[in-house]
């Protein structure tokens, strides 16, 4: 398969007041060499906790960070090469936590414009393109509004159709849901899930919600500016003590598996839904 | 309690008014307040007000939304009255009292101008109210495009407002959360002289800055994420054009000021 986002002993050290440099500590490196390639069309999850790195890594996949070290590169271009990078941003969108911090206009739709404006699309593609993305996220009702009237949810999906309007191929979603009501939530989670299945948008997902990382086709576990886990959803929680040793909470199903498993019985941890996990149960208490 | 500011805010509507394009209306604005020095007399003040009420009754604009916003500038009206009956001398004395003397001259004056002053800011609210702010901006960038040639950076003013317009709401928002937290606290807000008030304030200041440098930094990245890079090589999805009715506006205009220059002559 194509990968779109590529990188190569990455490595990243955020600037430090003078004040500290003079202390003579070599700075901590917030990414630490990270070789990473991740394929066109997938649903990636990047999970950790503060400071992990993962933000930090989110933002070379399109030059908002660019490397100390190694390289970073989209569908093969080197995201350093300031010529091409209108190019890389548009090919990587990036949404962020807080819906009232993206959005530029006073109304809707022309805030999605925004980025095809930028482009310099000429004004009947701009207007397909803002409608497209609105009817995509389920915002199109609501394109005459005045964003700070709406709800969290609402915002965050017009800032998504903000970036779906430059026809990315990828979009980074960092810590999309953490500002959302559960409502909010899902509905982005759905729109995540509608880009990945029929768009063929890849999809990044950046979160330390574990049960939203369930979803997804791989799972990426970060820990102090390295990559820990890699792998499939199940078979990284099948980590339980890899994943609480680094702070994190595993999903509550494999958490009840495992506790079950440590008195004694014997049921597959890969159990991930509700059902599978109550079906899982409900078969080794019947063999007993 | 912040919520109802009404000075420059846009109420949607498609009325003729509505659909002038922004720089005919920031024209006619400029031609309004030009004829509204220009007129003397009761007549031409007259008709003036008569040409607004037609305006603000074309573009549907409803008469609370014009007192409302003009309750914030009540208290210019009254100085600018009061100012004008003590002050203006004038032959025929009304009233004198001691030291106050009020002439027929300086009640006079004073009602003139009262009621400039009182068509000025209604003219304006008819700008704001049936332009959006970004229409607006677009409008005065387009309008002083030229000046990009003389490195004004245009642009990047019309850039500066619209998102100083955009977070307008998020602030005032952001300040009465920040308003409740420190009350919670026992902060007090309302007692005290000017300057115990003043100095009550600080504690919203500095966080409400904080936070407001703090969307500044996260806005940056987002637009850069958005491929914004200045306002070189970039497009509008809404076009301004003139219209028909744009022309029949300045002609209207002209025909107004026209008017009102007779009317001062001949009366």
């Amino acid at each position: 398969m194509e990968s779109i986002i590529k990188t190569e002993k990455l490595e990243f050290i955020y600037a430090r007041a003078d004040a500290e440099k003079q202390e003579g500590t070599p700075p901590a490196p917030a990414l630490n060499k990270i070789d990473l390639e991740i394929e066109k069309g997938t649903f990636v999850a990047i999970i950790g906790h503060n400071g992990s790195g993962k933000t930090t890594l989110a933002k070379h996949f399109n030059a908002i960070l660019l490397p100390s070290g190694g390289k970073a590169y989209v569908s093969g271009m080197d995201t350093s090469n300031e010529d091409i990078l209108l190019e890389i941003r548009r090919r990587v969108g990036m949404v962020f936590q807080n819906p009232d911090n993206q959005i530029v206009a006073t109304v809707v739709e022309e805030d999605v414009a925004f980025a095809p404006e930028n482009l310099g699309c000429p004004s009947d593609e701009i207007r397909t393109r803002v409608d497209d993305a609105l009817t995509i996220v389920g915002m199109r009702h609501y394109s005459q509004r005045a964003p700070h009237l709406l709800s969290g949810g609402q915002k965050q999906r017009v800032a998504i159709a903000g970036v779906l309007a430059m026809r990315p191929e990828c979009i980074v979603f960092d810590e999309p849901t953490a500002m959302l009501d559960p409502i909010g939530r899902v509905k982005v989670l759905e729109i995540m899930r509608d880009l990945r299945d029929n768009h063929g948008v890849t999809v990044v997902l950046i979160t330390h919600h574990m049960d939203e990382a369930i979803n997804a086709d791989r799972l990426i576990v970060m820990s102090d500016g390295n990559i820990i886990l890699d792998g499939s959803p199940r078979e990284v929680f099948l980590q339980v003590e890899t994943l609480r040793e680094t702070g994190l909470e595993v999903p509550d199903t494999v958490l009840l598996l495992h506790k079950l498993n440590d008195d004694g019985f014997d049921l597959p941890l890969d159990a991930l839904s509700v059902e599978e996990c109550a079906h899982a149960i409900y078969t080794a208490l019947q063999t007993r | 309690m912040l919520r109802d500011i009404t000075l420059g805010q846009y109420f949607p509507g498609n009325t003729v008014v509505h659909r002038l394009d922004p720089r005919t209306k920031l024209t006619l604005m400029i031609v309004y307040i030009t004829a509204l020095f220009m007129a003397k007399g009761l007549f031409a003040y007259l008709f003036m007000f008569s040409i607004l009420i037609l305006c603000l009754v074309v573009s549907k604009i409803k008469p609370r939304a014009v007192l409302s916003g003009l309750r914030p500038i009540f208290i210019i009206m009254i100085f600018t009255v009061v100012l004008n009956i003590f002050f203006v001398r004038g032959e025929t004395v009304l009233f004198k009292w001691q030291f106050i003397t009020v002439t027929k001259e300086g009640v006079v004056t004073a009602a003139y101008m009262a009621s400039r002053l009182l068509m000025l800011i209604v003219g304006t609210f008819l700008l704001t109210y049936t332009t959006s702010p970004i229409t607006l901006t677009d409008g005065l960038e387009r309008m002083l495009g030229p000046l990009k040639k003389i490195k004004v950076p245009v642009h990047e003013f019309a850039m500066m407002m619209s998102i100083a317009l955009r977070f307008i709401p998020t602030l005032i928002e952001e300040t009465d959360k920040i308003m409740s937290a420190q009350k919670s606290r026992g902060a007090d807000f309302e007692s005290g002289g000017l300057i115990k008030k003043a100095k009550a304030l600080l504690p919203i200041i500095v966080p409400l800055f904080i936070s407001a440098f703090r969307r500044a930094d996260d806005l940056a990245t987002a637009m850069e994420c958005r491929c914004y890079h200045g306002g070189e090589g970039r497009t509008k999805m809404k076009v301004l054009r003139l219209a028909f009715r744009d022309y029949l506006a300045f002609l209207c205009s002209a025909a107004v000021v026209a008017s009102v220059v007779l009317l001062g002559i001949f009366t």
